[in-house]
């Protein structure tokens, strides 16, 4: 493998840049003659527009032009898109609604983009936009889902009736009535998935870039997936045809999931810029990025579990409202759907389950993935009714979960998915010890004695990444493939460019890419660039979520790499008179296996160029690509285990430990790893603990517009986690990888709640568990303002 | 941000003339407030006086337990300060809880006195030290000074200069911070002379920081924890938002006031 091949700790390459402030990001892009937009949104949840009056912002120094929601309609830019077709259990298509770019006749959430004002400096268009009059009508408006299906709600779009866009279900509804039926015992919780807003700390923004003279666009935006949003943008909006259409992702701060999707603003800058004839720059304020960031969760579920006599679980039913907000974002239909109920089985050889979930319009932002996306929400609805039937039925949480784990593999769960591998038994063990699960009595007393209540709960959570094989995701709706390409180019010299559609926006893959390459050839990291991020390099790509980019974007590296090796070892057996099966590629070297006859790496790389010993009818070059086309979802699954002390005259609640054993397959860079893991627990302890967005439910003011309101995590909020992994090499792709950039944050929140209420002593909590609320559900008196 | 002009004086007569001269002028002292107020444009001031450069506005003078610290002295001054936490050690904790490094080490007491913000730490601790707020124009006590939420008794062409103040025998401050902005969603700043004792609550109060006399009167005969227990504040005089309920708040004040006597 090499000192920098898979498995070593190699420090990140990118680092350097980031760490020193050199990193190159979409707002330090300027090109001459560059302009700057300002959107003028709506301050009302839900309004009809009944004109919009510029004149006043026309005449203000500096403002180029004023744009609406009609000309881009007259431009013929067409609407935004929900890529995943979902059906409901009647058959019917989902009710889609209309999203346009820039609204023309109706606003539905505050924050809902109406115009747009290119000007010459950041704070002229702003004081323009300020002066922009639009004639609002107001409507009454909802902001819970569970109020927007209600019988008289107000009614949002009209294609969705009662603002219910599908109601769906998976499973074996039949068998798990029955389990119901006969069930010995029944636990039955209402659970509320919180919702939150991504804050990835760099806002979204674009720069649109119209060449007359070549009737050619250049956007730099802060995407995912940059070949994505080219193909959205043009199959789909009609800014232009692909070839004349140019998508740059350069340096991105973070995703998280809400830079996947393709939102108006950065169509709006494109178009724009074709209609003001110059470079458009639009960078969101904090604000912006409250208001109108996809943001994430917002699930209301009851849940039902049955065991029999044995403590076995014979079927768990799970009713589930999700909140989708004003518009359908590009994946939000598969996010409460395929992503999330497919997970309901958890680690867990359930026999039946059944799920039921409707999607409501509502007056909020778009909701859609959000780190975990979907799986998340299924692994807290499992783990949190998981852990209450132990309680429930008296029994050790940790055996009731090893009485129900699955151990033979591959498993067939009643909901679609196909786990290959793992062992649930060696991450509990793991965690249990790690954590000294049996001294915590002994813990507790000695914090009862301090007035300190202690608790102790887990979460043993199961995911689905490397999404996912293109074919079976077509058949359950998707608009796209869901393959990765890779290309590789060697230089004549030996060093090495890979290509990859894998965009990398905070999860080091120039350094662990390279360090597959690295162990595959033998060359060091630092002869390896990995290029991504822009559609005129990289031919296509389907881009970075749902921990894809190990398991599939690797894969397609390892396959182009297959090609490249095969070719260097036909070189090699051709200049070395061998047999080319006889040749072996070892520490930047092609051997005659067995002999001392050789070439270095390099001595063949320039062999492929100058093309003068090449085995007869061989194309000079050495240049390969692949796509890799997944065979199945991949399976990452661990053990978290959370111990806390509350202070009961407070309800400040303390992390005493935190504790993950994980199982992400094969590892590539343990450091980045645990960097990963360590960002995924913050991310799901500030779920749990501390972030929740709330929405005004008469006004749909979106209370928690900053970081004054809505509370991120920070360093002080958290232990230092002690993680651990265990390993069961994935079977289903090359490398072995499972993925672990969203274990954290969909393993962490049903452990935290689970220990804290272990330690409040009863269940009548919901998340973000604040100090009010924890303090109110010891003393039971006030209510919470996040329930 | 609107537009604005920016100006730097050197003297507290320089800076009362141009408050005069002025449209709308704000001063601006360590900035905390004031610019992320403006960068939301939430306040539009023509023009901006620095008080930053006026030296006689800054440093503290320790002379036996007569303290006095000038407005433009940062929080994290005080908090550095070997005589403050010598002479007044509740003060010292104070300015060590008070936001994050960065705004210690930029914002001033003159600013934060002038804001008033019902969050705030200083308003709990003015009150307890019975402190004097030293302005251009006169001295005001403590009591008369906190008008109420964001409100002072500061007039338009008024500017801090000081604060001072007889240090207690004993001090002590604790503060709940709001989990989201790290501001006092209740500070309690207990202060123990020869015959008094005085306790100053801020982030709690719906009229802004106050000083709960029940506890003064309770302490004032037994200076322990215990004389707190049994005293409850009434819900309907406390602030609720968000993160705070009233009753919680109300929780919050006689449970920080028993940590902060544990401290003093
Ligand atoms: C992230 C963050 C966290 C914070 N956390 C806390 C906290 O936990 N507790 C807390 O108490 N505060 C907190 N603050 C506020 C901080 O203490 C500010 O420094 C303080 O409120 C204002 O002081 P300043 O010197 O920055 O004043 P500025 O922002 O410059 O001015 C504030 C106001 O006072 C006026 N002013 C300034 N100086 C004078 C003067 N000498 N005379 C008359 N008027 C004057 C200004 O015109 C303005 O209206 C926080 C601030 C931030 C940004």
């Amino acid at each position: 493998m090499g000192i920098e091949g898979i498995g070593a700790r190699v420090a990140r390459k990118e680092d350097k840049r980031f760490i020193t402030g050199k990193g190159r990001y979409v707002d330090d892009m300027v090109v001459p003659g560059m302009k700057f937009a300002a959107f003028v949104r709506s301050p009302h949840a839900h309004a009809k527009i009944n004109g919009i009056d510029t004149s006043a912002a026309e005449g203000m120094p500096g403002v180029i032009g004023i744009l609406n929601g009609k000309q881009i309609s007259e431009d013929g830019i067409g609407d935004l898109i929900c890529g995943w077709m979902i059906h409901s259990k009647d058959g019917s298509p989902m009710n889609m609604g209309r999203w346009r770019p820039l609204a023309e006749d109706r606003v539905r959430y505050v924050g809902d983009a109406v115009a747009v004002v290119v000007a010459d400096s950041k704070a002229r268009a702003r004081d323009a936009a300020d002066a922009v009059v639009v004639d609002y009508e107001e409507l009454p408006a909802v902001t819970g889902a569970v109020d927007a299906l209600k019988d008289g709600a107000p009614q949002i779009h009209p294609e969705a009736e009662n603002n219910l866009i599908f109601d769906w279900e998976l499973g074996n509804g039949e068998e798990t009535d029955e389990a119901l039926k006969n069930a010995a015992h029944i636990t039955e919780m209402k659970i509320v998935n919180n919702r939150l807003i991504p804050n990835a700390m760099e806002t979204r923004a674009a720069l649109g870039v119209y060449n007359a003279a070549e009737d050619h666009y250049t956007c730099w935006t802060t995407s995912q997936n940059p070949h994505v949003a080219r193909l959205v943008m043009s199959a789909f909006y009609n800014v232009a045809p692909e070839n004349k259409l140019r998508i740059i992702a350069p340096d991105v701060g973070g995703g998280f999931g809400s830079k996947i999707y393709i939102y108006p603003e950065e169509i709006v800058c494109l178009w724009a810029s074709k209609r003001t004839g110059v470079p458009v720059k639009w960078v969101a304020d904090r604000t912006e990025a409250f208001l109108a960031d996809a943001h994430g969760r917002d699930h209301v579920t009851t849940v039902k579990l049955a065991t029999d006599a044995d403590h076995k679980v014979t079927g768990l039913k799970v009713d589930t409202v999700a909140n989708l907000g004003a518009y359908m974002s590009l994946f939000s239909s598969a996010t409460p759907t395929y992503l999330y109920a497919s997970l309901l089985s958890g680690q867990y050889a359930f026999p039946a389950v059944h799920a039921n979930v409707r999607t409501a319009y509502t007056n909020t932002a778009p909701v859609d993935a959000y780190r975990g996306a979907g799986r998340p929400e299924a692994t807290y609805v499992v783990e949190r009714i998981m852990e209450t039937a132990a309680r429930e039925l008296g029994l050790s949480p940790a055996e009731f979960r090893r009485k129900n784990f699955v151990r033979e593999f591959p498993h067939q769960t009643p909901v679609i998915m196909n786990y290959d591998t793992g062992d649930f038994d060696a991450s509990l063990d793991a965690a249990l010890k790690e954590a000294d699960y049996e001294g915590f009595p002994a813990r507790k007393a000695e914090a009862e004695k301090r007035g300190m209540k202690r608790g102790i709960g887990m979460s043993c959570y199961i995911e689905a990444c490397g999404i996912a094989p293109s074919k079976a995701v077509g058949s359950l709706g998707a608009g796209v493939g869901l393959w990765e390409s890779a290309e590789v180019r060697v230089n004549a010299v030996g060093t090495i460019e890979v290509l990859t559609g894998s965009h990398s926006h905070g999860q080091g893959h120039e350094t662990t890419f390279a360090q597959l390459v690295s162990g595959r050839i033998g060359v060091p990291i630092d002869s390896i660039s990995i290029v991504h991020g822009d559609t005129d390099k990289v031919q296509m790509g389907m881009g970075t979520y749902g921990s894809r980019s190990g398991a599939v974007g690797m894969s397609a590296i390892a396959k182009a790499l297959d090609k490249v090796e095969a070719k260097a070892k036909k070189i090699a057996a051709h200049q070395l008179e061998a047999d080319e099966n006889d040749i072996v590629i070892e520490d930047g070297t092609l051997k005659v296996a067995g002999t001392d006859r050789s070439l270095a790496w390099n001595e063949v790389t320039l062999a492929a160029y100058t093309g003068h010993n090449l085995p007869d009818g061989m194309e000079p070059g050495l240049k390969e690509g692949a796509f890799y086309d997944p065979q199945n979802f991949t399976f990452p699954a661990g053990c978290y285990i959370c111990e806390v002390e509350v202070d009961p005259e407070t309800g400040r609640t303390e992390i005493i430990q935190f504790v993950a054993a994980d199982d992400f397959g094969t590892i590539i860079n343990p450091t980045i790893v645990e960097g990963q893991v360590h960002g995924g627990i913050a991310q799901g302890i500030g779920q749990a603990m501390l972030e929740g967005c709330l929405y005004d439910a008469e006004s749909g003011q979106l209370v928690t517009a900053s970081y004054q309101d809505y509370c991120m995590p920070r360093a002080d909020d958290l232990p230092s986690f002690k993680v651990s992994t265990t390993e069961t090499p994935c079977t289903s792709n090359p490398l072995g990888i499972k993925g672990c950039g969203e274990a954290g944050a969909i393993g962490s929140p049903p452990a935290f709640m689970n220990a804290l209420t272990d330690a409040v002593g009863h269940n009548d909590l919901t998340m973000p568990a604040t100090p009010q609320s924890v303090w109110a559900a010891i003393n039971g008196t006030t209510p919470d303002a996040f329930a | 941000m609107y537009s604005t002009t920016y100006h730097r004086v050197s003297s507290v007569d320089e800076a009362v003339k141009l408050l005069g001269d002025c449209d709308e002028a704000a001063l601006l002292s360590g900035g905390q407030t004031l610019l992320p107020t403006m960068k939301a444009r939430l306040a539009a001031p023509s023009d901006l006086i620095d008080l930053g450069r006026i030296d006689a506005l800054k440093g503290i003078s320790v002379d036996g337990r007569s303290v006095k610290i000038g407005a433009g002295t940062t929080h994290a001054e005080i908090h550095a300060s070997k005589e403050i936490a010598a002479v007044c050690p509740g003060l010292h904790e104070m300015t060590g809880v008070l936001g994050d490094p960065a705004v210690r080490h930029m914002g001033t007491l003159g600013g934060s006195l002038a804001n008033n913000d019902p969050a705030a730490d200083y308003p709990a601790a003015i009150l307890a030290l019975d402190a004097t707020i030293h302005t251009s124009k006169r001295e005001i006590e403590a009591g008369q000074f906190l008008v109420g939420l964001f409100e002072t008794a500061l007039e338009d062409d008024e500017i801090i200069t000081a604060v001072s103040f007889e240090a207690p025998e004993r001090s002590g401050y604790e503060k709940f911070r709001n989990p989201a902005s790290r501001y006092a969603m209740c500070g309690v700043f207990v202060a123990k002379s020869a015959e008094t004792v005085r306790v100053g609550v801020t982030g709690a109060g719906g009229d802004g920081a106050f000083r709960w006399e029940a506890a003064e009167e309770a302490l004032a005969q037994r200076f322990e924890a215990s004389a707190l227990e049994g005293l409850s504040l009434d819900p309907s005089e406390m602030l609720g938002d968000l993160h705070g309920s009233p009753e919680y708040r109300a929780n919050l004040v006689r449970v920080m006031a028993k940590r902060a006597l544990a401290k003093a």
